[in-house]
């Protein structure tokens, strides 16, 4: 059997394809390597049974026609699987067993894939490092004391561990880009309405998407084919006819015109960012691109606006966690207000309980319009600098994150410094664009550092093909020696 | 502005979450950076702009008024902490 940990997920599925292998040897291997890797934490629930059941079925059934043909895979534990525990990483669903499947999961089961189980990640998706799981740390294969980034880090952390040959996160302020960026995986966020939110554990419904977490460009290409398509069981989903990223990818940037936002520029960035991305624009020279120097005025406001739109959200999609109809109940309490508040107060953590109460205060009578109001209109602003910079421009190019990969405990007694994380990937969610981050280079410390690309609503083509032409010059190689497995 | 600690008991009660005397100081800090860094959007004038309600550039699409899912009872109440038959359980509400 060749050594699948070098395979990629389009390498699979042709091996698959060719009948060169089974989908039970494949996911065999797959659930060999998450029985070595418990060191990394990155599972929150396996379900090996069905894998294995599944996979023979679909040798038996030799239907080779999907675009995962028995690939399995495992995915973020905010999708709602259908009779497989669904935490969000919080106490308060653990014990929670969907009755239904999410849109997107959903779609790649019909595309031949099986599932191997859930991905660990900050509780309901609330952390830039995954510290806020209910569940324990999740750690970064890079190195031992590392966080893998978050909110999707268990995602992030099995791909890079090669515990699943591909994942889905969510991406509502950078938490599928971030931890792609801190472990030198591949992490696309799509076009608001390009995925289904249908069956997603909810955050921050203006700004949630699933989108694709992937060894390389073109599995990424592949994945995001499989996941996307409208649904109509989501109101924002968009109607169109399903592309064809597989099929379209090209190295072709010839002529093409890439912004790069002063802004970006930020004091205290660390050197080496800066040159990964000064390396990333001469690749793109080199390639016949344009580079044009561009402005997003309100880069700064991002933060502060996202800060508020996003708990707003969260505090009125939270609601309904209120130990009745499913989740953990507090078992104190006189009377019906008592037992909500105790559950809540006992089944919530602590990044959760800041959230929610900051979003309910924002909203509250008297504050609203200081607050909420003032977040859309500076919303409206940051989303108009995008549509004005994409007269002249066909993608955007930054770095992903400010920094590396950090250790953990660094940023866990500050809010505000996690929250700064997200600088690079939060203004891209609040104007519904998509953006991909790729792996630019290791820093001095043997690190990941992630480069992005934005681009304009459902143009997710141009940076594929810009990442792929990128990805081929910077021959990018992660240094990880499976230390977890001894 | 700034919020203080009698208010955070306040959003805490409207957010139904319980909190004991430590996490309420502890909060009630974290809650006054967090307000004090997101204020940064005063120092922007904002007077003339629309604000942005939805990123979609579409009404939302509604769907035909008829059923299309149901007889699935058992199941919504499967996950029920507290259940008899056909009903949800909670505390006695009326006195």
């Amino acid at each position: 059997m060749s050594d699948l940990n070098q395979n990629t997920l389009t390498q699979i599925t042709n091996l698959i394809k060719t009948k060169k292998i089974s989908s039970l040897e494949v996911t065999k291997f797959f659930i060999k390597n998450i029985e070595k890797a418990k060191k990394l934490n990155s599972f929150i629930t396996t379900c090996f049974e069905k894998s294995l059941k599944d996979a023979k079925n679909f040798d038996s059934k030799k239907n080779y026609n999907g675009l995962l043909p028995g690939i399995p895979l495992a995915v973020k534990d905010l999708f709602c699987t259908k009779n497989i525990k669904t935490t969000a990483g919080s106490k308060i669903l653990e014990n929670f067993t969907p009755s239904y499947e999410s849109s997107v999961t959903n779609n790649l089961w019909s595309e031949g894939a099986i599932i191997l189980g859930k991905l660990n990640c900050d509780e309901f998706a609330m952390g830039s490092s995954n510290e806020t799981s209910y569940f324990g740390n999740t750690i970064n294969p890079i190195g031992k004391n590392l966080v893998p980034g978050g909110s999707s880090g268990g995602s992030a952390s099995a791909l890079a561990a090669n515990l699943t040959p591909a994942t889905i996160g969510t991406d509502t302020g950078g938490s599928i880009r971030q931890p792609a960026s801190f472990t030198g995986t591949v992490g696309l966020k799509p076009t608001y309405g390009l995925c289904s939110r249908w069956g997603i554990v909810a955050f921050a419904s203006s700004l949630d998407q699933a989108g694709p977490m992937t060894k390389n460009v073109e599995d990424c290409a592949l994945l995001l084919e499989a996941m996307s398509g409208y649904d109509p069981k989501d109101s924002t989903s968009i109607n169109k006819k399903k592309e064809k990223y597989s099929k379209n990818l090209n190295e072709n940037v010839k002529g093409l015109k890439i912004g790069i936002p002063k802004e970006y520029r930020i004091d205290n960035m660390p050197k080496e960012i800066d040159n990964i991305w000064n390396k990333g624009i001469d690749i793109l020279k080199k390639s016949g691109a344009t580079i044009v120097d561009i402005s997003l005025p309100h880069t700064n406001y991002a933060l502060p606006t996202y800060y508020i739109v996003a708990p707003a959200e969260a505090s009125s999609n939270l609601a309904r966690y209120d130990g009745v109809k499913y989740g953990y109940r507090s078992k104190k309490g006189k009377n019906l207000i008592e037992m909500y508040e105790n559950t809540r107060g006992e089944g919530f953590g602590r990044e959760v309980k800041r959230r929610v109460l900051i979003g309910t205060y924002v909203l509250s009578s008297g504050y609203y319009d200081a607050y909420y109001l003032k977040a859309q209109k500076v919303r409206k602003l940051i989303k108009n600098d995008f549509d004005e910079s994409f007269k002249k421009v066909d993608a955007i190019l930054t770095p992903s994150t400010p920094s590396s990969a950090f250790k953990f405990g660094e940023k866990t007694n500050d809010p505000i410094s996690m929250y700064l994380n997200d600088i690079f990937t939060v203004p891209v969610n609040l104007a519904g664009i998509p953006a991909i981050s790729i792996p630019g280079g290791l820093d001095s410390k043997g690190y990941p550092m992630g480069l992005q690309l934005i681009g304009k609503a459902l143009d997710e083509q141009t940076i594929l093909n810009i990442a792929l032409t990128m990805e081929k010059a910077i021959n990018f190689k992660n240094s990880i020696n499976r230390w977890w497995e001894n | 502005m700034s919020i203080d600690k009698n208010q955070v008991k306040k959003v805490a009660k409207l957010s139904r979450i319980s909190l004991d005397d430590k996490n309420l100081e502890s909060l009630s800090n974290d809650l006054a950076s967090i307000l004090k860094f997101v204020e940064q959007l005063n120092k922007l004038d904002t007077n003339n702009v629309k604000p942005l309600n939805s990123i979609v550039d579409k009404s939302l699409e509604a769907r035909k008024d008829k059923v299309n899912d149901g007889k699935i009872k058992e199941e919504i109440l499967k996950n029920s902490p507290d259940k008899n038959k056909d009903f949800f359980i909670v505390p006695k509400v009326v006195e």
